[in-house]
């Protein structure tokens, strides 16, 4: 098992491994294949960034390519899915998505309460979030918490390349509507993969590493930040355990509560914008149920409350760093009441 | 001329690359017999103990606790005390200096496992030395041939070992064609045929003890000796709650309750163990592998087969090993008429991992 793959090969087996194992499973999105219906060379791109790259040489007509219409094309895939099929349709960008939430907030995530069970929506939308890409303020947020905001969605938020094909595979095998959020900048990351598939439970939170001294929660790409910071923080004798949630929705409050009746302290990191983000809920969450484990204030670790900045040096200030990190453990730390 | 023992970061299992010093368990100017723990040392998957390779006298400690090193670094040094600290200090440079983290991982990455079909599914193994006799250890129930890893190496220093991942375990296919102890004994002789070996020593632990002894009643010549370490099939008690709960939890939590288990001393288990563990359930058909061994295995909350019996005529060597604290397989099992047993203190399930030492001492062949 000492293969290592990159996070964007890891996606890519994820789905040819399901594609494979089921013949619902089919893939949509733009430039998913890549000239499709032109005259030119097939399989040309496999999305923007080429995640889905060699699926149509494979698949064939199972891997299209859509228009440049998102609430159609999204739409189109919550309807193959109450149908039967399970597409996995890349929407290219997240910061895109307010074209269709019609589609994915009251369409797809209310089927099968409002159908009373009868309706399954078995779809994943693939979305890529995340700044650091110097790609501005358009293509670089990390939208998520709107999504967990939404009863009836499942949000899966892979930090590493061995959580990413697990996770999408069961991603895939779920029966209700699944974003799945990729982050750019995590796409050349390689770790050990198995070459046999596996599927990850969703809402099970991944401990990176074990520590007593603080509890430091992070998403996506934070939990290497994190990870890092916690690294520094050995060497001077701190010893902090990071949690991934990997889902947001559902959550796994447990995993995050008996840490932090453990430790006593918390910080969450998180990239998404600061107001009524998952550092605020899961900041939130430990108020009201660990209140008595608590020896110091939550801190929360994310940008200014402004769009993702252009400038490269504004943008590399606004992303939190293990820097920023290790000052707010510290600063946990020494807190006396 | 009095020798200089060097002690280093030992290399546990293909994916070690550094370890942290955990405690010196002796101090400098204590006298050092070979074999003795001079300091514990933990990898990112299990602690264990470092021990003496020669006599002598703790005459440096040159890792202090906390420190991660590489496979190979220098922790300290036992000499004689009439060897002189210049020599010593001349013995300090020249290791370092020569010291390249990484090399020896380099030179054995080449030789990682290995898959072989056999009976019409991969079996995954790691081969380990090319002397002496030649030896199969089979691990136990959801276990892999990594289990083996503080055993492997020291074994292959005299012999040729391999190490076999069972149908359903570790990187071999997941299928089970046949769950029953017979079942595993085909795949254990195929694997033999297709490797064109003739006769073989069995080490087996737990449900792997089994398998090696249903081998050896085969009543062929091929296996020359047999090795039982915490064997299942030497008795009815289990603990059946274990096994069920390890088939079917995915759990972190409850996982590493379960795991902790096996051991006397539950602060071996890390992170990583039960993680490793985790990521072998999550694969396809691991489940269904395991679901079809328990049936085979359990009758009710007892061991189906119990094998001593038919043991007692056997014209072969045969070794039992056993945990004092083993709180999976009790250790009154090991009471087998005619076998050369030893229950080693402070050790449980996992003997070979728990007490690597004492058993790499009493597997001699």
């Amino acid at each position: 098992m000492a293969r290592k793959i990159s996070f964007k090969q890891a996606v890519n087996e994820a789905i040819a491994q399901e594609m494979r194992r089921d013949e619902t499973v089919i893939v949509m999105g733009e430039d998913n294949v890549g000239g499709m219906g032109s005259d030119g060379e097939r399989d040309a791109w496999g999305g923007v960034l080429g995640v889905t790259k060699g699926l149509y040489g494979k698949f064939g007509d199972r891997v299209m390519d859509t228009p440049i219409s998102e609430s159609a094309f999204i739409g189109a895939a919550i309807g193959a899915a109450a149908c039967g099929l399970r597409p996995v349709v890349e929407l290219m960008f997240v910061d895109f998505m307010g074209v269709c939430f019609d589609q994915i907030f009251n369409q797809a995530a209310k089927f099968r309460y409002m159908f009373g069970g009868k309706a399954v929506t078995p779809v994943v939308v693939r979305t890529m979030i995340g700044a650091g890409f110097r790609a501005a303020a358009q293509h670089s947020q990390c939208l998520y918490s709107l999504f967990t905001h939404i009863p009836g969605l499942k949000c899966v938020i892979p930090s590493s390349p061995y959580d990413a094909k697990g996770l999408l595979i069961q991603s895939i095998r779920d029966n209700d509507p699944v974003i799945f959020f990729e982050h750019k900048l995590l796409y050349g990351l390689e770790s050990e993969v198995p070459e046999e598939s596996y599927a990850i439970p969703l809402g099970e939170a991944n401990i990176v590493r074990e520590g007593d001294d603080l509890t430091i929660v992070a998403i996506a790409r934070m939990v290497h930040m994190a990870h890092q910071a916690a690294e520094e923080l050995v060497k001077e004798g701190i010893h902090a355990e990071v949690i991934d949630p990997r889902t947001t929705s559902p959550l796994d409050e447990d995993t995050i509560l008996e840490s932090v009746a453990k430790t006593g302290r918390l910080v969450v990191v998180d990239e998404s914008h600061p107001r009524c983000n998952m550092a605020a809920d899961i900041a939130a969450l430990v108020a009201q149920k660990a209140f008595g484990d608590l020896k110091a204030p939550v801190t929360t670790v994310s940008g200014p409350h402004v769009p993702v900045p252009f400038s490269d040096a504004l943008e590399d200030l606004y992303i939190p760093n293990p820097a920023k990190v290790k000052d707010a453990a510290i600063e946990v730390l020494r807190y006396a009441k | 001329m009095s020798l200089i023992y060097p002690v280093t970061i030992p290399k546990w299992g293909l994916s070690m690359k550094e370890g942290k010093v955990n405690r010196w368990l002796a101090k400098i100017g204590d006298s050092i017999q070979v074999g003795a723990e001079v300091v514990a040392v933990e990898s990112d998957k299990i602690a264990g103990v470092i021990e003496a390779t020669g006599a002598g006298v703790l005459r440096r400690q040159i890792a202090k606790e906390d420190d991660v090193l590489p496979v190979g670094a220098l922790l300290g040094l036992i000499a004689d005390n009439e060897v002189a600290d210049s020599d010593i200090d001349a013995f300090v440079a020249e290791f370092q200096s020569r010291f390249i983290p990484g090399q020896t991982e380099e030179a054995e990455s080449a030789a990682g496992p290995e898959t072989l079909k056999v009976l019409g599914r991969n079996i995954s193994y790691l081969r380990r030395g090319d002397s002496g006799e030649v030896i199969f250890l089979i691990h136990g129930f959801a276990g892999d041939k990594n289990n083996w890893l503080f055993n492997h190496e020291v074994l292959a220093a005299t012999n040729t070992v391999y190490a076999l991942d069972l149908p359903g375990h570790g990187n071999s296919d997941k299928a089970i064609d046949d769950p029953s102890l017979e079942g595993f004994v085909r795949v254990i002789f195929g694997f033999a045929d297709a490797l064109k070996i003739g006769q073989l020593h069995l080490v087996g632990h737990s449900f792997g003890g089994a398998t090696s002894l249903a081998a050896a009643l085969q009543g062929t010549d091929r296996i020359k000796s047999v090795t039982v370490i915490s064997s299942a099939a030497l008795g009815k008690e289990i603990d059946a709650q274990y096994v069920r709960g390890l088939t079917r939890t995915n759990s972190r939590k409850e996982l590493k309750a379960l795991v902790g288990r096996l051991f006397a001393n539950e602060g071996l288990v890390t992170r990583q163990l039960v993680e490793d563990l985790l990521r072998f359930k999550r694969l396809d058909g691991v489940q269904a592998a395991l679901e079809s061994i328990l049936s085979a295995f359990l009758d009710g909350d007892q061991q189906r087969v119990v094998l001593s019996e038919k043991l007692a005529n056997l014209a072969k060597p045969i070794r039992v090993i056993w945990g004092e604290k083993d709180r999976i397989i009790p250790a009154s099992h090991a009471a087998l008429a005619g076998a050369d047993v030893h229950i080693l203190p402070n050790a449980g399930h996992m003997v070979q991992m728990e007490a690597a030492n004492e058993v790499n001492k009493l597997l001699q062949f």
